[in-house]
């Protein structure tokens, strides 16, 4: 199936609420979705016949934010935050990608982490991906079974992707910027 | 400073994960193996709970070698991001060259001259065959055995002679990159030490750097097969590794296992074959066969998904690359041209966003980019094969006794500077 026909049946599956629009003319063509029906769009996906998406290649989240005043003009985004799950399919050889917008903080509270649901139900390796993108963009995936830093310690403050990151003066004695 | 409760259920909760000692019971241990454990492969800490000598419950922790590779890129053009790529897969920075040429190529859609892609064909193949080499050397090491390690990295040696007689590096080589390769093979070369002593030539003699390959190649073919009187069919490497650490077919595409791990549980699929066209295409026209679980000459005690299966599929895979690599030889030397369109440092990238997977010798790395209007990429994503391959060990090794779980993260085969990034 290509992107337009999965499009149609997720559309006529779950609605327009749940399902956002899909480029068909980019490169890598993706389907939105909202977060609150991304379980249950991901488990069909999974689960249906016609998609078999067996596999999650990766899961990331993307900042979109130009943190320079002079730039912000041109950039073309508005603020905010993407989950991003490239799938495929082993037995079908199909691939696409669905996308989860979240504001880029939970309530506009500077700090408060915008949620998605959780699949690390859907698929084994969205576990570990998860706690990626919670560590690294700073996403909290609600559901998760374990949600803590993987790749900073644990005792890390910030999200390094996040565009307006600022490296700490130091940590645990050691200088850093 | 965390809290310990009583749940609902009488269970202890926890409010900090990392307080697990709080839930140690009384016959069981907690021990740490690495991250200074030489058969980590790096610096892996595998926090084992066991009983005994039975392992309860397997614990990776990563990160040590976080190098914000991700960030880094954010802030370079394409370009000047390769060399970052030789350092992920630090055993196959070729191969890594080129997942990460090859994306930036699909997202500006550059196009690359015919002998640069039979000369990508051919240096990424002969990066598969020195990885899969200390693969092998390594796997031997893990279980106690030393002299395949030497054979082995005796070969890799000459590789890395001929790779750096290519580019000038022997294991950041930053050779493949955006359009091609940043320059053509030289004419004639040194044959390299090893090569001259163990073929009985004489050292400083000069050949075509193509009759060198060949020259190695041919000798290189009929040692596979000592390896496997070595090792593979070795009573006691099949015993350490046949029938332990299976994982099943459902489990290694759930955990988004990829390459040999993949393909040893016995599931059809190297990118090479079936990825995108933009891969491909490189390696049409030319023929190989992909290696995969079960196999009909497998000693009786193999189970498919084991250990000895993700090592056999790499040592094949070893047959394989070496037929690529000749036939690559031919198409190259009957192509004339240029190996590379010319990139331009500060070229803009198009506002699009592109995914490619690859396969590379310890499973399919992915880079994803986001351009914006500028010469930087907007995001810059590396998904590391080995992340997703070592997700399943605490899957695979619980109920093991401890001595296996080396022998089990050791079939994984994985390169730590991949997995942190």
């Amino acid at each position: 199936m290509n992107i337009q026909q999965i499009h149609g049946v997720l559309l006529e599956r779950f609605g327009e609420v749940a399902v956002g629009a899909a480029p068909y003319q980019a490169t890598d063509a993706w389907v939105q979705v909202s977060a609150d029906a991304l379980v249950a769009v991901s488990r069909f996906l999974h689960d249906d016949p016609r998609m078999l998406f067996d596999h999650l290649n990766d899961l990331c989240g993307v900042d979109y934010l130009e943190p320079d005043p002079k730039k912000a003009a041109k950039f073309g985004h508005e603020p905010h935050v993407e989950v991003v799950y490239h799938l495929s399919s082993l037995k079908l050889r199909q691939q696409m990608k669905i996308k989860v917008l979240v504001p880029r903080w939970k309530d506009d509270v500077p700090g408060q982490l915008p949620v998605v649901p959780s699949v690390s139900s859907v698929w084994g390796i969205a576990n570990w991906h998860e706690r990626e993108a919670y560590d690294l963009v700073g996403i909290w995936f609600e559901g998760h079974p374990n949600l803590r830093r993987i790749l900073c310690p644990e005792d890390w403050t910030g999200h390094a992707l996040r565009k307006d990151y600022d490296f700490p003066l130091e940590y645990h004695g050691v200088r850093g910027r | 400073m965390y809290s310990v409760e009583l749940g609902a259920d009488m269970s202890l909760v926890i409010e900090d994960p990392r307080v697990i000692e709080f839930d140690v019971q009384t016959d069981e241990m907690l021990v740490n193996m690495g991250p200074q454990h030489p058969s980590t492969h790096g610096v892996l800490r595998l926090l084992l709970r066991t009983d005994g000598e039975i392992v309860h419950e397997c614990t990776p922790h990563i990160g040590y070698l976080h190098r914000c590779a991700e960030k880094i890129g954010e802030n370079l053009s394409p370009p000047q991001y390769i060399p970052y790529t030789d350092r992920m897969d630090y055993l196959a920075a070729m191969n890594m060259n080129l997942g990460f040429a090859l994306a930036v190529e699909k997202l500006t859609k550059a196009k690359v001259p015919a002998r640069g892609v039979h000369l990508r064909v051919l240096i990424a193949e002969l990066g598969r065959i020195a990885s899969h080499l200390v693969g092998m050397g390594a796997y031997g090491l893990d279980l106690g055995t030393f002299s395949p390690f030497l054979y082995a990295f005796r070969e890799r040696e000459i590789i890395l002679d001929l790779f750096e007689e290519a580019c000038g590096a022997r294991l950041t080589c930053s050779y493949l990159t955006v359009g091609g390769a940043t320059h053509d093979l030289p004419e004639e070369i040194e044959i390299p030490d090893g090569l001259a002593s163990l073929t009985g030539r004489k050292a400083g003699e000069r050949f075509p750097f193509l009759e060198v390959l060949e020259m190695f190649l041919q000798w290189l073919e009929p040692r596979i097969w000592e390896y496997h009187t070595l090792l593979t069919r070795n009573a006691i490497f099949i015993k350490r590794t046949a029938g332990l650490g299976i994982l099943t077919p459902e489990m290694a595409v759930s955990y988004g296992c990829t390459g040999p791990v993949l393909r040893g549980s016995g599931v059809d699929f190297d990118l090479r074959r079936d990825g995108e066209a933009i891969y491909t295409d490189m390696y049409k026209g030319y023929e190989y066969s992909v290696p995969v679980a079960p196999f009909a000459d497998a000693p009786l005690e193999v189970v498919v998904g084991d250990n000895w299966c993700r090592f056999y599929v790499r040592m094949m895979e070893v047959v394989q690359s070496i037929s690529l690599v000749r036939q690559a030889i031919k198409k190259y030397a009957a192509t004339p041209g240029p190996v590379r369109e010319n990139f331009k440092l500060g070229a803009k990238l198009p506002k699009d966003e592109v995914y490619l997977e690859t396969e590379c010798p310890r499973g399919q790395m992915g880079f994803y980019l986001v351009g914006n209007g500028d010469g930087n990429p907007l995001r810059l994503r590396a998904k590391s094969s080995c992340f997703c391959n070592l997700s399943v060990t605490d899957r695979i090794c619980e109920g093991v006794p401890l001595a296996d779980v080396p022998a089990i993260v050791g079939s994984l085969d994985i390169v730590m500077g991949e997995i942190d990034r």
